[in-house]
């Protein structure tokens, strides 16, 4: 077999090919790439397409589709589930992201100082994130349950109230964004930590030099030196918590408790389309969580910059 | 003084981080060796009991448990296998070759990544009712069998790890294609084939939205469908739960303890450059 066709050129080479050869002659490299594009298109292209196209038809699962234009937009904007569960989504995703973000920090740079139990604490910090969301979700809801819950434990051992924490509309918040902040702060910690390693030490020493304190040092070199994983981070949380669904689907059913304060967005779609089977209408929300999404993502990138990619 | 005051207070903060982060597992112990009757009281035991045994019984009469453990391998583990054949030849072939399309195709490889695939799970599950796949273990094998992020990802190493002279010795002693991939890409890729392999199987493990809505026959789910179901049916005998939440975790904590570091050196490596 030839091997003209696995000629291998780095992308600086200047060297140019000795001859044109057919599209053909590169089959191996089409058929290496293919399995993912093929299953891309089946199975990532086609579905969304098709629910940006179910948007604008009505359709039960069962009878023909049938074009209805913006009707099912028309009755998004009406129906108060659905402002009310965009609202449960970006406060579940704001209660849970700023400690998250703000406590891996403290500890990232914490551990970046610490010389010993380093390896140890990284294991520690990282396993909330291998557990399973079901799992932990079942954890959550017994440690905030009203009759033996160890919140309510320790409230009633300090004397104080104790609350029906998962039977109240801020107590439900409280408990899924518990449940977020224990599984991702660690993971970002490590994140963190690994930027931090990243920065050259004689920054610090130049600071050290000029008589900067620790605030100043992490606020004028630190921060900034870290700008780029700050914003790998806010959009890996953003992406993820704007499509929360399992943390309150487990701890307070499907649909969303009292209330319905636990209905996250993606909940309500996974209820239209296949509780209700209103598929236009769960197509119409799908779509309206991808442009969200994308309005976040856009939003953060404009903030934090998104150009000191490294 | 001071910094040595500050380095205690320091470790003391650290430490308290991390017990919070493993307060669960002991707790969840403490509940799965004691009776619900055990836990419903006040204030609450924090020393293990004897019902564990007890509890596994209650767990295995209420659901099909290993059946559902055994689904959960068996597609954790095709998938995990299917990803890493798939994203490392595509991975390879990015990085060392050069052929016409490259960059617009790796370009689209890249704005997939974008795409919030559950998004689509109304024609998916169609799909899936064309194919003959609902209720099927294919319907959560296949679709995941490549992805973007191990493509990308692998692509990169590949490109700071072999070197080009390397790939062109291999051809020039007649090597082809599949065996510069086999004897050359490969064996150079182990250690970031190793986090990709756990990455997927702990999120193949613990998958959850997908299989709820294509595993339609209650007695053929994965384990966390099988979890959640247990929950919703039998949630006031706490001690039961738990008990299934621990027998789910567990295979997960003792695979992410022995590979830890190489997947935790991964998991950073790959946010960092990104």
């Amino acid at each position: 077999m030839t091997l003209t066709a696995t000629a291998p050129t780095r992308p600086a080479s200047t060297a140019k090919p000795q001859r044109r050869r057919g599209i053909l002659s590169y089959w191996r490299f089409y058929l290496a790439l293919s399995p993912f594009y093929l299953l891309f298109v089946v199975f990532g292209l086609y579905p969304v397409a098709s629910t940006i196209l179910l948007a604008f038809q009505k359709w039960d699962g069962l009878g023909p589709r049938k074009m209805v234009g913006l009707q099912n937009f028309r009755f998004l904007i009406e129906d108060s589930t659905f402002w009310l569960s965009l609202w449960n989504t970006v406060v579940l995703f704001v209660m849970s992201t700023a400690p998250t973000l703000v406590i891996a920090m403290t500890l990232a740079v914490m551990l970046h100082s610490a010389v010993r139990f380093k390896g140890i604490y990284r294991i520690a910090y990282f396993i909330p994130n291998i557990t399973s969301l079901v799992a932990a979700a079942i954890f959550f809801a017994a440690v905030f349950s009203t009759n033996f819950g160890l919140i309510n434990a320790g409230l009633r051992s300090l004397g104080l109230p104790t609350e029906d924490w998962l039977r109240q509309p801020w107590g439900i918040k409280i408990a899924i964004s518990t449940m977020i902040v224990w599984q991702w702060a660690g993971y970002n910690t490590i994140i963190y930590l690994a930027g931090l390693q990243a920065i050259p030490t004689e920054q610090y020493e130049a600071a050290k030099v000029d008589g900067a304190g620790p605030f100043r040092t992490f606020f004028s070199i630190t921060l900034p030196q870290l700008r780029p994983v700050v914003l790998f981070t806010v959009i890996m949380s953003t992406i993820g918590g704007l499509q929360t669904f399992t943390e309150p689907q487990v701890m307070v059913g499907n649909n969303g408790g009292t209330g319905q304060s636990g209905m996250t967005v993606v909940m309500y779609f996974y209820n239209q389309a296949f509780f209700n089977n209103d598929y236009g209408y769960a197509g119409a929300i799908a779509l309206s969580i991808f442009m969200l999404v994308l309005l976040f993502t856009a939003i953060n990138w404009k903030l934090l910059g998104g150009r000191g990619r490294q | 003084m001071t910094v040595k005051w500050r380095g205690v207070l320091m470790h003391a903060l650290l430490a308290i981080a991390g017990v919070l982060c493993l307060f669960p597992f002991y707790w969840t112990l403490v509940m799965a060796t004691n009776t619900t009757s055990d836990i419903y009281r006040f204030p609450p035991k924090f020393t293990f009991g004897s019902q564990f045994d007890d509890n596994v019984h209650a767990v295995l009469r209420n659901v099909a448990f290993f059946q559902s453990m055994g689904n959960t391998a068996i597609v954790a583990v095709s998938t995990t296998a299917l990803v890493l054949f798939f994203d490392s030849l595509a991975a390879f072939t990015f990085a060392k070759f050069r052929f016409p399309g490259r960059n617009a195709l790796f370009v689209i490889l890249l704005a997939t990544m974008l795409l919030p695939a559950q998004l689509g799970a109304v024609p998916q599950f169609q799909t899936m009712a064309a194919f003959g796949w609902v209720g099927s273990l294919k319907a959560l094998i296949i679709p995941a069998a490549a992805n973007a992020f191990g493509i990308f990802w692998l692509r990169q190493y590949f490109q700071n790890s072999i070197h080009d002279e390397l790939v062109e010795a291999a051809t020039l002693d007649g090597c082809g294609f599949l065996g510069i991939y086999r004897h050359v890409a490969l064996p150079s890729a182990r250690p970031a084939l190793a986090f990709l392999g756990i990455f997927t199987f702990v999120g193949s493990w613990n998958d959850y939205f997908w299989p709820l809505i294509v595993l339609t026959n209650p007695d053929h789910l994965t384990l966390q469908v099988a979890l959640s179901s247990l929950n919703r049916s039998h949630g006031v005998d706490y001690s039961m739960v738990m008990t299934g939440a621990l027998m789910a975790m567990i295979p997960l904590i003792v695979i992410f303890t022995i590979f830890a570091r190489q997947f935790i050196k991964g998991a950073t490596e790959g946010a960092i450059r990104g």
